[in-house]
């Protein structure tokens, strides 16, 4: 993250600063109005709307609406569904954090140093499902794991019957999990080789001439190198699967019984009841839970950078 | 399993030292094989959307888990577009597409330029501005974003639908980067001879920024032939739905007859654009998500 500093001459060798600055603000207007239009006032506003009743009928007076304060957060937090809607979110993280990087650092390993040959095409089809539109590809595993899909006439090649993958509440949840870690490891990947592009090569050498083992270079030297990217990842990886929506939605619209409901999901679904402020006030627990997961993340690791 | 590696090399390296430097033949095999699986595996959904695409109804009924087409048949697509709407979609998909991109470009170039080779009271705050909106998550904005564009008169348009995207952060950092990486010395020059920072942005700036434009073009255009969420909400009649919307609406409709040759062959149409551009451009695809983490 080093290159983020504003490096270059220092303001007071510049006679022309205060032009320059008029200038320059009007090389950044068309950003700043589309952000503070559309990301700066609506992080605040919904804040503000989470404290309030705002209903469908308000929209296009939303000053006009009465202060609830948290009433919005205790039918939150009253709400079964939304407890169980945040269960469902941790297990996406939990397992699909870890499953999604440890496929894409074994893979970009793999193409790095493991093997010279097809490694551009390797990289190619891993990275394809990033790029993939997930409504089309939800539509492929819907028809790939219904009850007699594509998945479940190979089961039965091997003599297994297979469920109706997406219709159980215990199969459900790990086909929508799946489908995160099939559209985001080839992210991991890429970062993943660029992080290791960036491990110097002569300091492998020469613990290998020392006699290091492949784990031991692996442990000692590359792992604690790749440590910022690792954090990097995670932290992305961890708030992309906070606000997964998506998956579940496609897939199995949060069913069966609930079971894939995930947090995004159930701000939407309040949104389309025209309970804005129910909606309002779940969208700020994504924001604080994304939040604290940064920070969190960031602390935990610093120390070892 | 490690060990198992591990004493792998060891043997091999043990028997092929006298060859040469490459004393890991064995892991290396497998190592092939184990890749090759995992592509086959990455792979299997775009083959069964070329399949069942090209399936009839009648034999997806039959046989729904079948592998491959008795009889390919184009029918499905010639539904798609002579009963559904999908060239209303593909339009609108376009057209709110050519308005993200123009607005990115713009927006980010000037943008860049600013951050990256402008000292201005504020700079600070404006980048940091950036890199915060880049962790923003969506969800937690979409309902004033809402109540923004009712108010706007734009709910159920395509400019609707295209204008929280006309900035993305990711091209505006992508940007910036690019022209920190422009030797100073160029601009200064010019500056010598008087010429103002317009000039200096299209005359000297802009022709430099080739490589950079087209990773801003790809990462926006991807970003918005694939935006599905903020397009759901905003789009409420067919006649503005993009191809994601437009899609979902279609499998929605034909659930109970379950007609999965044309949702298949939709799927393709939806696709087919933005993988042919990635086998072509991979290099700015790769730029531009390694930007959106690294750097």
């Amino acid at each position: 993250m080093t290159a983020l500093n504003t490096s270059g001459v220092p303001r007071k060798r510049r006679p022309r600063g205060v032009r320059t600055s008029a200038i320059a603000w009007i090389f950044l207007a068309p950003f700043a109005i589309v952000f503070l239009t559309y990301t700066a006032i609506p992080a605040l506003a919904a804040i503000g709307f989470s404290l309030t009743d705002l209903q469908g009928r308000d929209l296009r007076n939303p000053f006009n609406v009465d202060f609830v304060a948290i009433d919005n957060y205790v039918r939150l937090f009253a709400d079964a569904r939304f407890i169980r809607d945040i269960g469902n979110t941790l297990l996406f993280v939990v397992v699909g954090v870890p499953l999604t990087m440890a496929l894409g650092f074994a893979l970009a390993v793999s193409l790095n140093s493991g093997i010279r040959r097809l490694r551009g095409v390797f990289r190619t089809i891993f990275f394809a499902p990033v790029v993939t539109n997930i409504v089309a590809i939800a539509l492929i595993w819907q028809y790939a794991f219904n009850s007699d899909g594509t998945v479940n006439n190979v089961l039965a090649n091997f003599g297994f019957a297979g469920p109706n993958w997406l219709d159980d509440t215990n199969t459900a949840m790990p086909v929508v999990i799946l489908l995160g870690i099939w559209r985001n490891f080839g992210t991991a990947m890429l970062l993943f080789l660029a992080g290791l592009q960036a491990v110097p090569e002569d300091v492998q050498e020469a613990a290998s001439l020392d006699g290091a083992g492949w784990w031991s270079r692996m442990w000692h030297i590359t792992l604690p190198l790749l440590l910022p990217t690792i954090l990097l990842i995670s932290v992305l990886l961890t708030v992309f699967y906070l606000q997964v929506f998506d998956e579940p939605y496609l897939l199995t619209d949060g069913g069966p019984l609930g079971s894939t409901e995930s947090i995004a999901l159930y701000t939407y679904n309040q949104f389309g009841f025209g309970n804005y402020g129910i909606s309002s006030a779940a969208s700020v627990v994504t924001l604080v839970l994304v939040a604290v997961v940064s920070v969190v993340q960031f602390r935990l690791l610093r120390p070892r950078t | 399993m490690t060990a198992t590696i591990d004493r792998m090399t060891d043997a091999a390296a043990g028997t092929h030292t006298a060859a040469g430097p490459r004393p890991r033949r064995v892991p290396v095999v497998l190592l092939y094989i184990g890749l090759a699986l995992i592509a086959i595996v990455t792979l299997l959904p775009f083959f069964w959307v070329i399949s069942g695409s090209l399936r009839s109804l009648d034999e997806i009924r039959a046989d729904p888990g079948a592998w491959l087409p008795t009889a390919p048949t184009l029918d499905n697509f010639a539904r798609l577009f002579s009963k559904e709407n999908f060239a209303g979609y593909l339009f609108n998909s376009v057209a709110v597409a050519v308005m993200v991109v123009l607005g990115n470009i713009v927006a980010a170039a000037a943008a860049g330029y600013a951050l990256g080779k402008l000292h201005f009271a504020g700079k600070k705050i404006a980048f940091a501005a950036v890199m915060a909106s880049l962790m923003v998550p969506f969800t937690a904005v979409f309902v004033p974003q809402f109540v923004v564009t009712v108010n706007l008169g734009l709910i159920d348009t395509l400019a609707g639908i295209a204008l929280p995207s006309l900035a993305l952060p990711i091209s505006i950092f992508i940007m910036r980067q690019y022209a920190s990486s422009i030797p100073d010395e160029l601009l200064e020059a010019a500056r010598m001879d008087g010429a103002g920072e317009f000039r200096l942005f299209f005359t000297i700036f802009l022709p430099l920024s080739g490589p950079a434009v087209a990773t801003v073009t790809i990462m926006s255009f991807l970003n918005s032939w694939n935006n599905f969420i903020w397009p759901l909400i905003v789009a409420q009649s067919n006649s503005t739905y993009t191809l994601p919307v437009g899609l979902a609406a279609t499998s929605q409709a034909s659930a109970n007859v379950t007609d999965y040759g044309l949702v298949l062959a939709g799927a393709i149409v939806v696709m087919l654009p933005v993988l042919v551009l990635f086998l072509f451009l991979q290099r700015y695809f790769v730029q531009g998500i390694a930007a959106s983490g690294l750097k």
